[in-house]
């Protein structure tokens, strides 16, 4: 791993970390810092940038300014490297609708050199409650299904580090429960995780901090242990000037 | 297995699984070829020395024009369906896509042209089964398919892409245009001497090749 080894502890560090769409700021010097198998969710209003930081942390979107570093490298020497040790879930699940949810897992895990990927895929959809449909063209699915699906192929080669941006949609109360036993690592191995979200109890439940994102910037970070809902809520309407 | 040529092998899979189910770009670009001979055909009474000087001519642009058609849809249906975002997360060298894609092209215009050319051998009476033809519209082919990949990638973020492919493409293609009609037409009328029109053609698919390759990642991430 080289030079990944002095910072080996941590998974994601993210320096003074900047995006502009044009003359609109949308992250302004976001520092974040996160441990291996350590959890921190995101909140934050519609537009307050959150999304951005899904993409730029995913090296789908690259900063205008500011350095990322995940597992040690650097997002913008070795992006394939970065590339390899994360899992993405966002708005659009990146499946093929004319495959089966078995032929897309197959398909992901092929392109990050993945072995022994048919038991693989066999297990993360049955950890995933598709298993009887595995066979069924993703087209064919629900919304909530093919969201089961795509965390299914975050998954799928194992990474150290979890990005997901609003996971929850289109997941019914059964398998928020069961979201949530994949974020915690009660049913796979744990690893460090990023989420957005709206819902306060969710991110108090499922990570070991809560940061508040306002304006593009990390306004708020807290450990969840140590907060409540209500400390939360003041927290967040101060920062965000918005109601949850 | 070296990692980049099993992914390139799983991409072009891939590609060919979902058209073989979604039939939306190999049918527009059969049909499309299918159409243009037919009317080529009714259209103009060729007959003689007349349909060996034009009929290159012809089947080249009907090749290049089913091209544009079929390619555009590539990257647009990735683009669209969000899947492009989750190719580039993938830790895949950006030459490696371009070569995998590329494949996946040449594979459906190759297709697109086992039916074209026979067709074109019947209606117009030229003799383009025989091997030279052959190898001279796989070398055009290549030629259009290395310059679609990396045009209907840089379109397929544009608003505009459905424009913007043809005229990307027209311009750049016409090397390859020039190229393929002379060399055809030599191979048809058995003429000898003159420039070597194949190996210009060959020429210009790796110097088209080698600047895609380069290229592609901006072309791809826009």
């Amino acid at each position: 791993m080289g030079d990944s080894d002095s910072v080996a502890s941590l998974a994601v560090e993210a320096l003074g970390l900047a995006k502009n769409y044009g003359p609109q700021v949308a992250l302004d010097q976001v520092e974040l810092s996160l441990g291996e198998n350590e959890r921190l969710a995101v909140l934050g209003p519609n537009g307050s940038g959150k999304t951005t930081l899904i993409s730029v942390l995913s090296t789908a979107m690259r900063p205008s300014a500011g350095s990322l570093r995940i597992m040690g490298y650097d997002s913008t020497d070795a992006p394939n490297d970065v590339r390899r040790h994360i899992g993405v879930v966002a708005h659009r699940t990146y499946l093929y609708e004319e495959l089966s949810a078995r032929e897309n897992l197959i398909f992901y895990g092929r392109l990050f050199g993945t072995s022994d990927l048919a038991v693989r895929a066999d297990m993360l959809l049955d950890l995933v409650d598709i298993y009887a449909r595995r066979h069924d063209q993703v087209g064919s699915l629900s919304r909530g299904m093919q969201q089961r699906v795509a965390l299914a192929r975050a998954l799928v080669h194992d990474p150290a580090v979890l990005l997901l941006d609003e996971p929850d949609t289109g997941l019914d109360q059964e398998h928020l429960d069961l979201l949530a036993s994949l974020v915690t690592g009660s049913k796979i191995p744990p690893r460090a995780v990023i989420l957005t979200t709206h819902n306060l109890e969710r991110a108090l439940d499922l990570c070991h901090r809560v940061a508040v994102l306002a304006q593009g910037r990390l306004a708020y970070q807290a450990d969840s242990a140590s907060l409540d809902r209500t400390a939360l809520l003041d927290a967040y309407r101060r920062l965000a000037g918005a109601a949850l | 297995m070296n990692l980049a040529v099993r992914q390139v092998l799983a991409v072009v899979h891939k590609d060919l699984m979902v058209e073989m189910r979604a039939r939306d770009l190999l049918n527009v670009m059969l049909t499309f070829a299918v159409l243009s001979l037919i009317i080529f055909n009714l259209a103009l009474d060729l007959r003689g020395p007349t349909v060996q000087e034009v009929g290159p001519g012809l089947l080249w642009l009907t090749i290049a024009f089913a091209a544009i058609l079929g390619m555009g849809r590539t990257f647009v249906r990735e683009h669209d369906r969000g899947t492009l975002a989750g190719l580039l997360l993938a830790p895949i060298d950006r030459g490696t896509l371009f070569v995998a894609k590329l494949l996946a092209n040449l594979i459906f215009l190759l297709i697109m042209e086992a039916v074209a050319l026979p067709m074109f051998a019947l209606l117009f009476n030229l003799p383009v089964l025989r091997p030279s033809v052959i190898l001279i519209t796989v070398c055009g082919t290549l030629g259009f398919a290395i310059l679609g990949t990396t045009f209907s990638a840089m379109a397929a973020h544009s608003r505009a892409r459905e424009a913007l492919l043809p005229l990307l493409l027209l311009p750049t293609t016409v090397p390859i245009l020039i190229g393929a009609v002379q060399a055809t037409s030599n191979a048809i009328n058995g003429a000898e001497g003159g420039p070597p029109w194949l190996g210009l053609l060959i020429a210009f698919d790796v110097i088209f090749f080698t600047v895609s390759y380069l290229l592609f990642a901006f072309a791809v991430e826009g």
